[in-house]
């Protein structure tokens, strides 16, 4: 080939190389952002007063006497609200009886939907959950619901050769004449004073249990419990890794058995995670005992199972990337193979195992599939320390999917979903930036 | 359990008058599985003496040090037969204590091999091994062992320092600091100048003749010059067989064999 064929080449190489790197920045950027963006929301939002009624109630934070008077401006503001519904309600039976029936109906729908939006009407017994003791404590969500107050969902059907069509329809044409009419704008335009937002930072989204089913409240449980289950991870997992490589690598033989076991650790790396869940299911609880049914410790055993492969491939590939020299220098001066393997070729080895152990938290804290079946659960509190032998705990990973599957109102809850979402990703980063730390401060230092 | 082990008491005697043979091969042979690499070697090692090996590469020179304390058994499918003892004692026998072996001999390998640990660490690594914990104690060790390699005055102020900040030369001279602190009767050193410069070559070689008489030194070498400088005896191997071994100046001069002279003239090799 020529030179400018060959230069043609070399560019449409590097542009190539250019442009799928290129793809996978953007790509990454438009998976995270909105993660990072919607997550960020569980912890810095625009709180209303029925947040701040709500976080009084159930966690005892906040200023009695300033809530008290917050409650009143609300209140003035929220008043002739009620008065027009009274009055409404009042004069309802002087419609003809078809009329009546429609409006009746058209006002108990409406009325459903302010509830949500204020809470329960003054004068009506509280509720017995607490998701219908308050309003919409968020901001956001008070105008999601604002505008189902506003306007009405329905689908238009005439056209039989498609889907039915989604109408916005404005109540304020449901009411056109009553003396309701008039009450859309004035809601529409005193939002603010009605549920006074202000700003809040809740820091304690990551430590606070959460109330009735995640409406309210914060992960704390999840967040515990995935750290129980990951640690608990490493602590069964390191030790038989590390053994398991100083074996393979100092004390066998280069002989058929070693190499099966080789085959054998890189094929338990490539099972799907699911079958470790139900392994663990099926060897930790119903064969061995571990617990009477799901619990952390099996969850952590199925765990470890899973990360044992990638801490014995990198804790053997590191201690064989140690020169021979080191290992040649401590046996000469007198030090038994064990001595030797503490004293110089572990720390040498270090960095390369501790990324392997670090990498392989980060994938024991984002699994779900191995810990359904052994450890988790949707709702409740982690267990006590103590009580991890026997009991089972909720933890990210499951909670997020579960969250998405199984809850009734999951589009009410979004920011707890993105929070979590959010705090697990964060997990999963903060460790590996520490892998990626803690290797170059210890490469540095033995580099000298 | 130690008990049990022989032992190795070799007397540290080493006055003129007592020039006697200290390590002495008798029909020793390695096998690398079934490659003979050193053929039935017979000879006498002097105590106190620096005994150079000179032979071409692939020769057995390597091997036959490194037999002397037992690095070879590292290897998988090596053997030996005959007898290799020091002081009388084969080491090669079932009831020996390779790691008290190793103990009473030391050796310094073709390139500097510090442990990335701080220089201090490193020269207290072996005595450490033995038990010696008292600060004081490895202090006094460290420091006796660096002047005794002649680094002392250079390293002094940065014990502390990372042994692999250190250069060749020192690094090199570091390990034999090293393998000085544990005291061995016994020093071997493979090629140790293969991998410095000609300045730090040659400090390494004045550090052998500053051990030279109180310890028995036995150095593998390519250089010629070299072992003609700083040896007392002269060994060569040549294709597994030792060919000639006397005192230097005899082999440089006048060797006997027609081998030698070929190699030694720079004819092959």
């Amino acid at each position: 080939m020529n030179l400018a064929g060959r230069k043609l080449l070399d560019k449409a190489f590097t542009i190539l190389g250019m442009l799928s790197s290129g793809f996978l920045v953007i790509a990454i950027i438009i998976l995270l952002t909105p993660i990072f963006m919607k997550g960020i929301g569980a912890f810095v939002f625009r709180a209303t007063i029925e947040y701040r009624k709500m976080e009084l109630d159930l966690f005892e934070r906040g200023d009695r006497e300033e809530l008290e008077k917050e409650i009143k401006q609300a209140e003035s503001a929220r008043s002739p609200l009620f008065e027009k519904l009274k009055n409404f309600k009042e004069g309802i039976s002087n419609f003809p009886p078809a009329e009546k029936k429609r409006l009746s109906e058209s006002f108990h729908d409406f009325e459903m939907c302010l509830r949500e939006l204020l809470g329960p009407f003054p004068g009506e017994s509280v509720p017995e959950l607490p998701r219908n003791k308050y309003g919409a404590t968020r901001w956001d969500q008070a105008l999601i619901k604002l505008k189902s107050v506003l306007y009405k969902e329905e689908y238009d059907y005439t056209n039989p050769s498609k889907m039915g069509q989604k109408i916005m329809k404005p109540r304020s044409k449901e009411f056109a004449g009553t003396s309701l009419e008039n009450l859309f704008p004035y809601l529409e335009q005193n939002m603010e004073k009605i549920l006074q937002p202000k700003f809040v930072f809740y820091r304690q989204f990551l430590t606070d249990a959460s109330k009735d089913a995640h409406f309210f409240g914060g992960i704390g449980p999840e967040v515990i419990g995935t750290i129980y289950l990951t640690l608990g991870a490493i602590v069964f997992a390191v030790p038989m890794g590390i053994l398991t490589a100083i074996y393979l690598t100092e004390y066998s033989r280069q002989n058929w058995y070693t190499s099966i076991l080789r085959t054998l650790i890189s094929t338990l790396s490539g099972v799907p995670s699911v079958v470790f869940g139900l392994f663990g299911l099926a060897f930790f609880i119903n064969s061995i005992h571990v617990s009477q049914s799901k619990s952390v410790i099996a969850g952590s055993l199925t765990l470890a199972l899973l990360i044992l492969p990638t801490i014995v491939r990198s804790s053997e590939e590191a201690i064989l990337a140690v020169p021979k020299t080191y290992r040649e220098a401590a046996l000469s001066l007198g030090a038994s193979p064990w001595k030797m393997i503490v004293s110089v070729l572990l720390p040498a080895a270090l960095p390369g195992i501790l990324t392997g152990i670090i990498i392989s938290m980060g994938r024991a804290a984002g699994e779900t599939a191995p810990i359904i079946f052994t450890a988790a659960v949707s709702l409740g509190e982690a267990p006590k320390l103590l009580d991890i032998f026997s009991q089972p705990t909720p933890a990210l990973s499951w909670n997020i999917y579960n969250l998405a599957t199984e809850h009734q109102k999951v589009d009410q809850i979004r920011h707890v979903q993105y929070g979590m979402v959010f705090s697990l990703i964060m997990i999963v980063l903060s460790l590996n930036c520490l892998a990626i730390m803690l290797r170059s401060r210890f490469v540095k230092k033995l580099k000298g | 359990m130690v008990n049990k082990k022989k032992a190795f008491q070799i007397s540290r005697d080493t006055s003129a008058t007592n020039k006697n043979s200290q390590l002495s091969a008798r029909k020793f042979s390695v096998f690398y599985g079934k490659n003979e690499a050193v053929k039935s070697v017979t000879m006498d090692i002097t105590k106190g003496a620096v005994t150079a090996i000179i032979g071409p590469s692939g020769c057995g020179k390597s091997t036959f040090l490194r037999a002397i304390n037992r690095m070879n058994d590292l290897i998988p499918l090596v053997s030996v037969t005959g007898e290799l003892s020091i002081e009388g004692t084969n080491i090669y026998s079932k009831n020996i204590d390779v790691i008290a072996l190793r103990q009473r001999v030391g050796m310094v390998f073709q390139k500097p091999n510090p442990f990335p640990k701080s220089i201090f660490d490193n020269v207290a690594y072996g005595p450490r091994l033995q038990g010696i914990r008292e600060r004081k104690a490895v202090l006094d060790i460290v420091e006796k062992s660096l002047v005794r390699a002649a680094l002392w005055d250079e390293v002094k102020d940065r014990l502390t320092e990372n042994a692999l900040g250190l250069s060749g030369g020192q690094q090199q001279r570091l390990c034999v600091a090293r393998a000085l602190a544990v005291d061995p009767p016994i020093l071997l050193m493979d090629e140790p100048t293969s991998a410095l410069d000609p300045r730090s070559s040659g400090r390494i070689e004045d550090l052998i003749d500053e051990l030279r008489e109180k310890i028995t030194i036995i150095i593998v070498t390519h250089n010629m010059q070299q072992a003609a400088r700083v040896s007392d005896f002269t060994s060569f191997f040549y294709e597994g067989n030792l060919i000639e071994y006397s005192s230097t100046r005899r082999i440089f001069t006048m060797p006997s064999d027609k081998r030698t002279e070929d190699y030694i003239t720079g004819r092959f090799g």
